[in-house]
């Protein structure tokens, strides 16, 4: 027991005195995601909300045939400008969103208390002209209702035979909780703070070791290799969790600095959330401490280490990617997989759902088991005779 | 006092060594002396308990190595083949983990290491990180961390390997020193002067097994060689490895 303390302590006095790995664990891994995140929604919300507050820029062609739907658009803020001289192209380049035509028989049809149709030309598949469109039609329905009003009225019928049924919305969700499918990223962004943190120590506590040739000597104290090796996990795990608390912390952060209260949504990490989610990725951060020890165990140099890890790093997106194809609703066998049970504790806890403490201690339980056993498969490799010796 | 018997070792098909004995008595500087891929650093490497043997027995102070590898390594000094430091300690920080992880207490490795650095004469490298040591501070560095818990029994393997001519006769002079002490030092080595110079006994290996096991006089003699090199090729029975 105290040997393994005295190889946790070098190795952690030893890696702090590291840059290279102080600022990836330590700056670098925290940092990066949060800041991402702020520059992304920034823009996002800021986009959005410029969007619905300026006028809207439409080209218009033929307007002379419907003055008076052309006067209820201007007066709902449109700003009615002239068509280009081929609109399709124009909507193709990019270089309007949406162009609207009135053909030459609107007039004749509007007169006949016909259905009057009018064209919309815009590309779907332009993402960023969506909600320009949206807007627009939205203004035009609210037009053919208002006249189709005015003329069943004019014919002394009530317009709401028109509306058999009305639909009222009763929406759920929280401010909360709408943010929660925006941030459905953030417990990946946590997984990997402690692959990422863990990383470094991994490789360079085994292959590294190895590679620089100081192993042997090492392996030459009356130390049983275990214990050596319990220590080298117990700093990698170390460094892990600084990461993902730090990551934790950035995030809670940041999320005051984000604008979502505009669009209605709010990021609270409070105490409990960061508590909680501490508490779940302590065994998780032992489970990956252990599969990069063992990985890099098996590689033959620092490199070959290096490559295998970051292959493996991609093993924590499956759970994060299914539950964001599937929402699936949380089950009792979801908490006990190792990945999958922090991942539904913290998007839950960051919903402000529930979380029941049955599940919270399942997760921690199964994890550690999980490291546990991993920790051993390690363990056994780590009495192989060719552990040591590097050429 | 280490004594080997009978050892075996091979890896898959390769033999490495085939029935080696010999014993390495106190007091004494022993020289394990074979061309290249004879099963030198294999043979020491089971002494040191970093591999296990097939076949064969060996004791360091009466333990069983096999048996009771642990207790054997708190009785050995080793300087391996590989002498990595860790480069963002000191010296002297290097030396003290190793005194930490044989269990000494803090005052005892802080006396020790003071003393080695006289004797070794490492003043100047003491305090500094070992990133851009020279090979003979690693060297002098690696000696000190292996010798920490003053062990009674020193194995090196190649000890003055990539040493200039400074370096290596201070290596000497602390083999002889190790000796005075009444220590058993036991080294490998492929130069026949550095085996002439120093060794009270001389035990030659060639493919995994031992030709001779003799004091240098004895040597030339049986041989009837006067000079140790030709000695040594006649034992071997050819000119391979020679070349160092």
């Amino acid at each position: 027991m105290k040997s393994t303390m005295v190889v946790f302590l070098k190795e952690v006095r030893e890696n702090l005195r590291d840059r290279r790995t102080v600022i990836n664990t330590l700056v670098t891994g925290p940092l990066m995601a949060p800041l991402i995140f702020v520059l992304l929604i920034n823009t996002l919300v800021t986009r959005e909300l410029d969007k619905a507050e300026k006028p809207l820029p439409l080209p218009v062609i033929g307007a002379e045939y419907a003055p008076n739907l052309v006067a209820a658009l201007a007066q709902a803020d449109v700003e009615i400008k002239p068509a280009p001289a081929d609109p399709e192209r124009a909507v193709r380049e990019q270089d309007v969103d949406v162009v609207l035509r009135i053909p030459a028989s609107f007039t004749q049809s509007w007169q006949n208390g016909e259905a009057a149709q009018v064209e919309l030309i815009y590309d779907a598949s332009q993402r960023d002209a969506g909600g320009t469109v949206a807007r627009l039609r939205g203004m035009l329905d609210r037009y053919a209702t208002r006249s189709g009003a005015l003329r069943l009225l004019a014919r002394g019928l009530s317009p709401s035979i028109l509306k058999a049924v009305t639909v009222a919305d009763r929406d759920q969700s929280t401010p909360q909780s709408r943010s929660g499918n925006l941030f459905s990223m953030l417990p990946y962004f946590f997984i990997l703070g402690g692959f990422i943190g863990g990383m470094a120590l991994a490789i360079d506590t085994t292959a590294g070791e190895r590679e620089r040739q100081s192993l042997e000597p090492l392996l030459a104290n009356p130390v049983p290799r275990w214990q050596l090796l319990a220590g080298k996990l117990a700093a990698t795990t170390a460094f892990a969790i600084t990461t993902v608390l730090l990551s934790i912390l950035a995030f809670a952060v940041v999320g005051h600095f984000l604008p979502t209260d505009k669009i209605g949504m709010s990021m609270e990490l409070g105490p409990r959330f960061i508590a909680c989610t501490l508490f779940v990725m302590l065994p998780l951060a032992g489970l990956l401490a252990g599969l990069q020890t063992m990985v890099a165990a098996f590689a033959k140099s620092y490199r070959e280490a290096q490559t295998y890890l970051s292959l493996l790093m991609f093993v924590p997106v499956i759970p994060t990617m299914m539950l964001s194809l599937t929402p699936v609703k949380a089950q009792m066998w979801m908490y006990a997989l190792p990945l999958m049970g922090q991942q539904v504790i913290i998007t839950r806890l960051m919903r402000g759902d529930h979380v029941p403490d049955s599940g919270l201690a399942l997760s921690f339980v199964c994890t550690a088991l999980a490291a546990l056993l991993v920790s051993i498969v390690t363990a056994r490799i780590y009495r192989s005779e060719k552990l040591a010796i590097s050429a | 006092m280490i004594e080997v018997k009978d050892l075996h070792k091979a890896f898959g098909k390769v033999v490495a060594v085939a029935g080696a004995s010999f014993a390495a008595r106190d007091g004494e500087i022993t020289g394990l002396l074979g061309p290249n891929g004879a099963g030198k650093t294999t043979t020491l490497r089971c002494l040191y308990t970093l591999m296990r043997p097939d076949r064969g027995s060996i004791r360091v102070d009466g333990i069983d190595a096999i048996a009771d590898p642990v207790a054997v390594r708190h009785r050995l000094g080793v300087l391996p083949d590989a002498r990595g430091l860790y480069k963002h300690l000191s010296a002297r920080e290097n030396i003290a983990y190793f005194g930490r992880l044989h269990g000494l207490d803090e005052a005892t490795i802080k006396q020790r290491t003071d003393a080695a650095i006289a004797t070794l004469d490492m003043h100047d490298i003491a305090d500094r990180y070992a990133e851009g040591y020279s090979q003979g501070q690693r060297v002098k560095t690696a000696i000190a961390r292996a010798l920490i818990h003053d062990p009674r029994n020193v194995i090196l393997d190649e000890p003055t390997n990539g040493l200039d001519v400074m370096a290596t006769r201070a290596m000497r002079q602390f083999l002889l020193r190790l000796k005075g002490e009444g220590r058993c030092v036991l080294f490998s080595s492929h130069i026949m002067q550095e085996v002439a110079a120093l060794c009270d006994r001389i035990v030659v290996i060639a493919k995994g097994r031992v030709v001779a096991d003799d004091t240098p006089l004895a040597l030339r003699e049986r041989t009837g060689e006067p000079n140790l090199e030709d000695a040594f090729v006649k034992l071997i029975g050819s000119e391979e490895g020679l070349a160092a």
